[in-house]
């Protein structure tokens, strides 16, 4: 068998093993030692053409199931211009890596920067690093951020109404170590600030919160950043950035750190990663944030150009001693969103905040003239809301039915929370991706079912 | 040569981009309740206002400014930079998998999971371990993630005095930062004048407080580490774990597992070793890999495969919870999953048997000019020391990478790993030929002749680019971080 | 040959001491300077905690690396150096007047015990 993937001759290899001045390739394996080396190919199958894998590969993507989508929570279906694809898809781009040797890397770095500069931008901040792995993630970076900036704290105070899955990811990385998680209770579907004093006693660096929160509401966070301040403790705010379109941004709350997911800026669904972390931070913590960051300098000719900067803060200088251990990132996804936001502008931004705005309340106020349903709070939302279903079995028969009709409903927040109580909660999410047609269909669908 | 921000190309009213317009029924825009003011926005975000052609203009040229394995040869030790399939791109982009929600209902996602178990399948083949999970995005969070089941293995057990974990000198910094976070004292251990973890060293460190031993095999250097059976011996003895970074699998796939070695955990670099591509710094994917004694302590949730199909299990008792968002990169994983489909059982054999084969040829090149400190015989890469032409005439290790990359070449890792003085680490990988790498020595011999006549030009390399060496002193003292 | 200053104390961390009075300097060896090279950014203790003997209380870094300041003496963080917030070369120009922070209420007994400039001299021989 030939691998186009390795150019090698049997001249080649006759005449490189020569050089070497070694008679066989498997004496090169030597300090393997017969006690290792394996006798026998591991047991896989055996190679296939390009073709062979393309159909195998079509017959299993054959057994997913698309349909319209009014999915959500953290992963949405936004319109994406078809420059993202394209441009980001350019060899180069994709076959670098990080950009160590900054002369032959200018355009990554400049990229980079750009991407920096538009996190800044969205949510009022004044530093962003080059991207982090998930909304998730950069919780967890944020809590270390935290814990590493206030002395001798051990607590990281969360929302109960953050994302189930991103509480997931924090309590997993306090699991064995001396940090904890606190939770700041909700009330009627947002966190409730009105206990927030009493749960802040010295062992809390800060308090991560979020908005639009797991059920897809906006929360208030009037005071919050001044009530933390005054204990020397910090506030994250974490945001799907398209929202901040509209919404206020963490920086216009007073927050210190800003986190989320640019998922929603460019990136395709994708089976939920590769995704996008994004984290931005008051000056005051510039030398503390995490993972890489690009900065403008000049070279010894005076021209301007980019470099990795602050590397003194990572794992490769520091080792043991660095708050955060990672090394690569998300940099082609922070690419698409730099491109999709380079695509959309403020203005095209805005409208797309504001389409999903309007088309989510046309939704929800027309499914909340039916029976059986009801919207459980009423408080501000933007694209997502929470449905309440009087009975299991009907909820089931709506989401059949609408899959029928090749519309995937919504998320149940069981799936999220393994909680039953939540089992009769479908959070519905609409883009400014869905058409006029779409919603009629799901409302058509909705009424057969909950007449 | 120099690209200007697309900010400053803006000017306002221009659009890349237009969306369709609202089309709800008249009235109920009007209707619709406003976003109460205290929740609204005040300050607009300063974004490019350009046309869609500026867009594809300039990042078309910014991509011009970028070195990537398309462009050449990018002997980059450690990372592992080989080709990357077109088939990967290809199969990456179908919309049957870009168009999937994570949240589906998992009767619609079964060829998505068909992807993951089959691949972890494979994996746990190449690896000799029991089973894995795909969640971590990258190595260092693949370590990370290792260590955390570790950490909630001995937790379960009861041996919490368990809090050391051992890491050699010669160590990817990602290794002891990793421990560190989990919450582990960091014990560092000597190598040996072979460039060996020293035995010697070694044993002293082991009690029961020593939750495990982390190591890269073949080390850093590019050797293996032949010892190894007795090194897995005294760590189990002790009661502690083994923990294999993957870093360096591509030199041995096929030909010897880290299962049979001992390890009872393991992350692998899917974009080093299975060749996804590293997308100037990511998304990569670093799955964890383990023996039967970790298995129970996986991320959740765990695929399965029943009568009715693909299920997720989320009730594992001992799992440590979550590590990512939702289910990992999963279009990294599928790439991954691609390449070894294409290799097949052989052919992934072929892969470190020719990764080999061009370290090993590529030493005994270079090895005439310079010295490669821990011997000339290498698995997958070799480090050599630019520290006799430091003493001879102040050339660095930097020096010569600046003027590689006249040369059109990505220079090797350089500084890395701090055993060795003015190290430069090369890694050719199994996809270049022979003329590659001829051409290359070629290169690095016309850079050494350089160095011994003009040692100033050297300085102020690389000459040919569009920006010289940069102020890096002046990026730390005055951080300019955006626009 | 790194300098050595006769009118202060040492740790084996390369800090030093000086006590004037009530107060306790606190900065970095010459030796450690060389070792960092140039200095491009200091970060300076917040004033008013106390900090026990060997604990991390800050961190001087130049462009490829980072090292932490481990307290020498027990002591509250009186005042820091704020000249090192815009000029942290001062350490390289000189690491004996360019202190980092000073300590009240300090430790007299462990000044005591630290390193006299000739046990450092001594010390540093054998690195």
């Amino acid at each position: 068998m030939i691998y186009p993937y390795i150019p090698h001759t049997d001249e080649d290899r006759r005449a490189m093993l020569k050089a070497i001045g070694v008679a066989s390739i498997d004496e090169l394996f030597s300090d393997l030692g017969a006690d290792l080396l394996l006798e026998d190919s591991v047991p896989i199958s055996h190679g296939r053409t390009e073709d062979e894998v393309q159909r195998m590969i079509d017959s299993i993507a054959q057994r997913n199931i698309r349909g319209i989508p009014f999915l959500g929570c953290g992963c949405y279906d936004h319109i994406t211009p078809a420059t993202v694809k394209a441009l980001s898809s350019l060899p180069s781009f994709v076959t670098a890596y990080t950009p160590y040797q900054a002369e032959m890397s200018q355009g990554l770095l400049q990229a980079i920067f750009e991407f920096q500069s538009m996190v800044c931008e969205i949510t009022g901040l004044d530093v962003a690093n080059a991207s982090l792995y998930d909304g998730a993630n950069a919780a967890v970076e944020a809590a270390s951020l935290m814990i590493a900036s206030k002395r001798k704290a051990t607590t990281i105070l969360v929302s109960e109404t953050i994302h189930p899955f991103v509480l997931n990811v924090l309590r997993t990385w306090a699991l064995g170590t001396a940090h904890t998680i606190g939770l700041l209770p909700q009330i009627n579907g947002t966190a409730d600030f009105d206990q927030l004093s009493e749960l802040l006693d010295d062992e809390v660096a800060g308090l991560i919160v979020q908005s639009p929160n797991r059920y897809g509401l906006l929360e208030d966070y009037t005071s919050v950043a001044e009530t933390l301040h005054q204990k020397g403790m910090l506030l994250t705010i974490s945001a799907d950035p398209l929202s901040l379109a509209i919404q206020r941004s963490p920086a216009e709350w007073g927050a210190d750190i800003a986190i989320g997911d640019t998922q929603a800026l460019g990136l395709p669904l994708a089976f939920g990663g590769p995704s996008c972390g994004y984290m931005a931070v008051t000056k005051a913590l510039m030398r503390r944030i995490p993972g890489r960051v690009v900065g403008a300098t000049v070279d010894n000719a005076g021209r301007r150009g980019y470099t990795l900067t602050l590397q003194a803060r990572e794992q490769h200088i520091k080792r043991e001693r660095a708050t955060s251990n990672i090394c690569s990132n998300q940099a082609l996804a922070a690419l698409m969103t730099t491109i999709h936001l380079s695509s959309l502008g403020w203005g095209g931004m805005v409208e797309a905040a504001s389409q999903s705005y309007a088309k989510a309340h046309y939704l929800a106020y027309h499914l909340a003239q039916l029976p059986g349903v009801t919207l459980i709070w009423d408080k501000p939302f933007w694209c997502e809301f929470p449905l309440l279903f009087n009975d299991a079995k009907r909820m089931r028969k709506f989401l059949q039915e609408l899959r029928n009709e090749g519309i995937f409903a919504g998320v149940r927040l069981s799936t999220l929370t393994r909680k039953s109580s939540d089992e009769l909660v479908l959070l519905v999410a609409v883009t400014e991706k869905r058409s006029r047609e779409e919603l009629e269909l799901y409302l058509a669908a909705a009424r057969r079912v909950l007449k | 040569m120099s690209e200007p921000l697309l900010i400053d190309l803006s000017k306002r009213g221009r659009k890349a981009y237009c969306y369709p317009p609202l089309d709800l029924p008249r009235g109920f825009d009007q209707a619709l309740p406003d976003l109460p003011e205290h929740l609204t926005r005040q300050k607009p975000a300063r974004l490019p206002e350009v046309a869609e052609l500026d867009v594809v203009r300039h990042f078309t040229r910014l991509s011009n400014l970028v070195h990537g394995v398309d462009n050449g040869m990018y002997p980059l030790g450690s990372c592992t930079m080989k080709y990357n399939p077109k088939l990967g791109e290809h199969i990456a982009a179908m919309e049957q998998f870009t168009h999937i929600h994570p949240l589906q209902d998992i009767s619609t996602v079964q060829g998505c999971l068909s992807v993951m178990y089959n691949l972890l399948e494979d994996l746990s083949s190449i690896t000799g371990m029991s089973w894995g999970s795909l969640q971590p995005c990258a190595g260092a969070h693949g370590e990370y993630t290792g260590l955390k089941m570790i950490s909630a293995y001995f937790l379960e057990k009861g041996e919490t005095q368990r809090r050391r974990v051992l890491i050699p000198v010669s160590a990817h910094g990602t290794n002891p930062a990793s421990a560190a976070v989990v919450g582990f004292d960091v014990v560092e251990v000597k190598s040996n004048k072979d460039g060996l973890v020293d035995i010697e060293d070694l044993a002293p460190k082991l009690d029961e407080t020593v939750a495990a031993l982390m190591l890269t095999n073949p080390n850093t250097l590019g050797l293996f580490e032949k010892e190894i059976l007795t090194i897995s011996e005294m760590v189990h003895d002790v009661g502690g774990l083994l923990y294999y970074d993957g870093a360096n699998l591509n030199a041995i796939m096929g030909m010897a597992t880290p299962g049979d070695m001992g390890f009872d955990v393991l992350h692998l670099n899917l974009h080093k070793t299975f060749s996804t591509p590293h997308g100037g710094g990511g998304p990569g994917s670093g799955p964890v890999m383990v023996n039967d004694r970790l298995r129970p302590f996986l991320p959740k949730p765990d695929i399965e495969l029943t009568d009715s199909g693909y299920v997720y299990r989320w009730d594992g008792e001992q799992s440590i919870g979550k590590v990512s968002m939702f289910w990992g990169n999963f279009l990294v994983a599928l790439r991954a999953y691609v390449y070894i489909l294409r290799m097949g059982s052989e052919g992934i054999k072929a892969a470190s048997q020719h990764a080999v084969l061009n370290a090993n040829y590529l030493a005994a090149k270079i090895g005439e000019r310079i010295a490669i400190p821990y011997g000339k015989r290498a698995m997958h890469e070799f480090v050599a020391s630019a520290k006799a032409l430091r003493h001879e005439n102040g050339t660095t290790a930097q020096d010569l990478a600046k003027t590689l990359i006249d040369e059109g070449y990505h220079p090797p890792t350089v500084y890395f790993p701090l055993l060795v003085e003015e190290a430069l680490m090369f890694e050719p990988t199994e996809s270049e030929s022979v003329e590659s790498l001829d051409r290359f020595v070629e290169a690095f011999f016309r850079v050494l002749d350089l160095a011994e006549r003009d040692p100033e030009y050297l300085k102020e390399a690389p000459h040919h680019t569009p920006v010289g060496r940069l102020d890096e002193v002046r990026a730390v003292k005055e951080p300019e971080l955006r626009y | 040959m790194s300098t050595i200053n006769e009118h202060v104390r040492y740790s084996q961390d390369h800090e030093w001491v000086r006590i004037e009075g009530k107060k306790a300097y606190v900065g970095i060896s010459d030796h450690a300077q060389a070792e960092l090279g140039e200095i491009v950014y200091v970060e300076l203790p917040p004033v008013g905690e106390r900090y026990e003997q060997g604990e991390e209380i800050s961190t001087v870094e130049s462009v490829k690396a980072a090292s932490a300041i481990i307290n020498p003496i027990a002591g509250v963080v009186s005042e820091v150096n704020e000249q090192l917030d815009g000029s942290p070369e001062l350490i390289n120009e000189d690491c004996y007047t360019a202190h980092l922070y000073v300590l009240s209420d300090f430790d007299q007994g462990q000044y005591d015990g630290l390193l006299d400039p000739q046990a450092y001299a001594t010390f540093l021989a054998t690195l």
